[in-house]
């Protein structure tokens, strides 16, 4: 643990992040007429963040829209007012009714958190074994990691329902996240990203001591970037729970549906082409997406940071 | 660092040190999951999709082998055609204006200081919305009589289209709604503007270089790598656009209110295989889609070395 702390100031920069710049760009040296720039700057800035506030509320609004929704009686879903004229919770008892929802979000943590946990540890391993050791074919072997992540899902799709119908799975939550018991192409690169950033002097030092591979691995590489393996964990906690395409190819069974593929059934049953009761639609939606903005306050940073990663060494 | 170099030695050795034999074995062990994901979950799917193409299958009974039938069928096929040409239209509609809202994001925002962490979460919020949502927000918000879009265009003197169900608004509808979920390019594109040296801005301001002028030469050249990775990666999603689509306007088994104009490719090509059970064909429209995707990349991978620059690169 000791050497943990000491070497988490080399943490590479990027999981750090940087939020410098806007700051810097304004102490920039100017050497034209300083106090006409600086008023003209601010003016800048003013009319930015005008816009971005605008923008914002633009963005925003949407999910604002939806809440309120849920807590409008029938007629007046679609009266586009922010605050409820007679505002009800009689939707949320109706959807509750109506649809097996408990049911669907107990489905859904099962599947989310045996996709995020399993994925997370064994893109670990992978990823460690790429950025620690050195043997031969390594460097072609990662390429082929790098490759996969371009193929199109849809390639691989009917044959990967075929093995799971073959052992017997179709029907279960199985296929949702089994697979990700063999790592993932795109973590195993992010990871990989931020093994490679650990010096290897303590992992040496313990080596001498004879502590085995595991354990460096487990004591020491893991704990030194935690907080890459929660922007894994996170990252494949929203894939997993927000992924509408494999429930509906694997699920038949109303019990044993995710809560994306019961707001299919329910949007079938009462959108548009059935009886057009949008309360429960709506209120469906709210139910789904809520734990997912829940999971981004959580880990706002983890996710922010994430993807910033991804981008700079993509 | 010192006692790495002899195992980095050891792949030239004729007779690797036991060191380096230890060193090897340990990195196969932690890779061979991904070994096994990668034979089982990849490479065996491509084989058998490639194989069950030339067949008849449904399941139930045993692969029939008929040779290119399936992909003449698919040359014939006026849905196959119907459903390339709504993903050619919908890509080339959704990916600029994708990849123009997020720069144009990223860029309000470095200039934000302070601020600028607020607004990020802000647009990165709608982001974590799961796409059946997005589907049904699409129906609700876009809707031609009701919707809160055509409320907002009438405010302004504009009368918006019947988005959902005029044929020609499909796309450009989920096209605008897909922008709902560019927060997480301009997260990236963010992070590659605070990764430019400052310097170059210093340089060019005192050379009296406007805003215009500074964006043009130093900020898309210094960020043209992180613009090309958004560009690819969502032109890959663009042409694999399924679940908004299929949730606004597929409904289970039987389509009762289909759209012929949301009929995307991937959409096609499941329920080819999992409603009608044509393994065989659908295998082979998989197939034309990797071939499509992958010549498209390629065009853009080539495009890419004329424009991107990449730092320490010889020009």
């Amino acid at each position: 643990m000791t050497a943990a702390d000491a070497v988490r100031g080399a943490i590479p920069a990027a999981v750090t992040g940087g939020q410098g710049l806007a700051g810097d760009l304004s102490a920039a040296p100017l050497q034209i007429d300083r106090g006409e720039a600086r008023r003209r700057r601010r003016w800048v800035r003013w009319i930015v963040v005008a816009a971005l506030t605008v923008l914002a509320v633009v963005f925003v609004y949407p999910l604002i829209w939806l809440l309120s929704a849920s807590f409008k009686p029938r007629a007046e879903v679609f009266d586009n007012r922010l605050v409820p004229l007679h505002p009800t919770v009689e939707n949320y008892l109706t959807v509750w009714e109506a649809a097996p929802l408990a049911l669907w979000l107990l489905n859904t943590l099962v599947v989310t958190a045996l996709a995020a946990t399993t994925v997370t540890l064994s893109s670990a391993l992978v990823a460690w074994g790429f950025a620690h050791y050195r043997f031969r074919g390594r460097g072609p072997l990662f390429g082929l990691v790098l490759a996969t992540m371009m193929l199109p899902g849809a390639v691989t799709l009917i044959p990967t329902y075929l093995i799971w119908f073959r052992l017997g799975f179709v029907g279960t939550n199985v296929p949702l996240w089994a697979g990700n018991l063999f790592a993932s192409a795109f973590y195993v690169f992010l990871l990989r990203q931020f093994f490679l950033g650990l010096p290897r002097e303590p992992f040496e030092a313990a080596r001498i001591d004879g502590a085995s591979e595991w354990t460096l691995f487990w004591r020491i590489a893991v704990p030194l970037c935690r907080p890459a393996l929660v922007i894994t964990f996170l990252f494949e906690a929203q894939a997993s729970w927000t992924d509408l395409m494999r429930p509906l190819v694997y699920l038949q069974d109303t019990a044993t549906f995710t809560v994306p593929r019961g707001l299919k059934a329910v949007v079938d049953q009462f959108g548009p082409g059935g009886e057009s009761q949008w309360e429960v639609v709506v209120t469906a939606s709210v139910i789904t997406t809520v734990p997912m903005i829940l999971l981004f306050f959580l880990g706002q940073r983890y996710f922010v940071q994430g993807i910033s990663t991804t981008g700079s060494k993509g | 660092m010192t006692a790495a170099a002899p195992t980095a030695l050891g792949g030239r050795e004729p007779r690797p040190s036991a060191r380096a034999r230890r060193e090897r074995n340990a990195g196969l062990a932690f890779i061979s999951p991904w070994i096994v994901g990668f034979l089982v979950f990849t490479l065996w799917p491509i084989l058998y999709s490639a194989y069950l193409s030339l067949t008849d299958y449904d399941v139930l009974n045993d692969p029939t082998f008929v040779g290119l039938e399936n992909y003449q069928r698919m040359a014939e096929d006026p849905q196959v055609r119907l459903a390339l040409w709504n993903t050619f239209q919908y890509t080339v509609l959704q990916v600029p204006l994708y990849v123009v809202v997020a720069l144009a994001l990223a860029l309000l925002l470095q200039q934000a200081g302070r601020a600028s962490g607020f607004f990020r979460t802000a647009f990165f919020v709608p982001k974590m919305t799961p796409p059946v949502a997005v589907g049904v927000l699409l129906l609700l918000l876009f809707n031609g009589e009701y919707g809160l879009v055509n409320e907002a265009l009438g405010a302004v003197g504009i009368d918006g289209p019947s988005w959902t169900t005029d044929p020609a608004w499909i796309k450009p509808g989920l096209a605008l709604v897909s922008l709902w979920g560019v927060g997480a390019a301009v997260v990236i594109l963010l992070a590659a503007l605070q990764d430019v040296p400052v310097e170059l801005y210093d340089a060019a301001r005192v050379d009296g270089a406007g805003w215009w002028r500074r964006t043009r030469t130093i900020t898309l050249p210094m960020i043209s790598g992180a613009l090309f990775f958004v560009t690819v990666v969502n032109t890959i999603a663009a042409f694999q656009m399924f679940t908004e689509a299929y949730s606004a306007y597929f409904g289970a088994g039987s389509s009762t209110y289909a759209n012929d104009a949301a009929l995307f490719y991937v959409i096609y090509l499941f329920r080819e295989g999992f409603a009608e059970l044509h393994m065989g064909y659908a295998s082979a429209l998989a197939w034309l889609l990797f071939l499509v995707i992958m010549a498209v990349t390629a065009v853009q991978l080539l495009v890419s070395r004329r424009l991107v620059y990449y730092e320490g690169e010889q020009r």
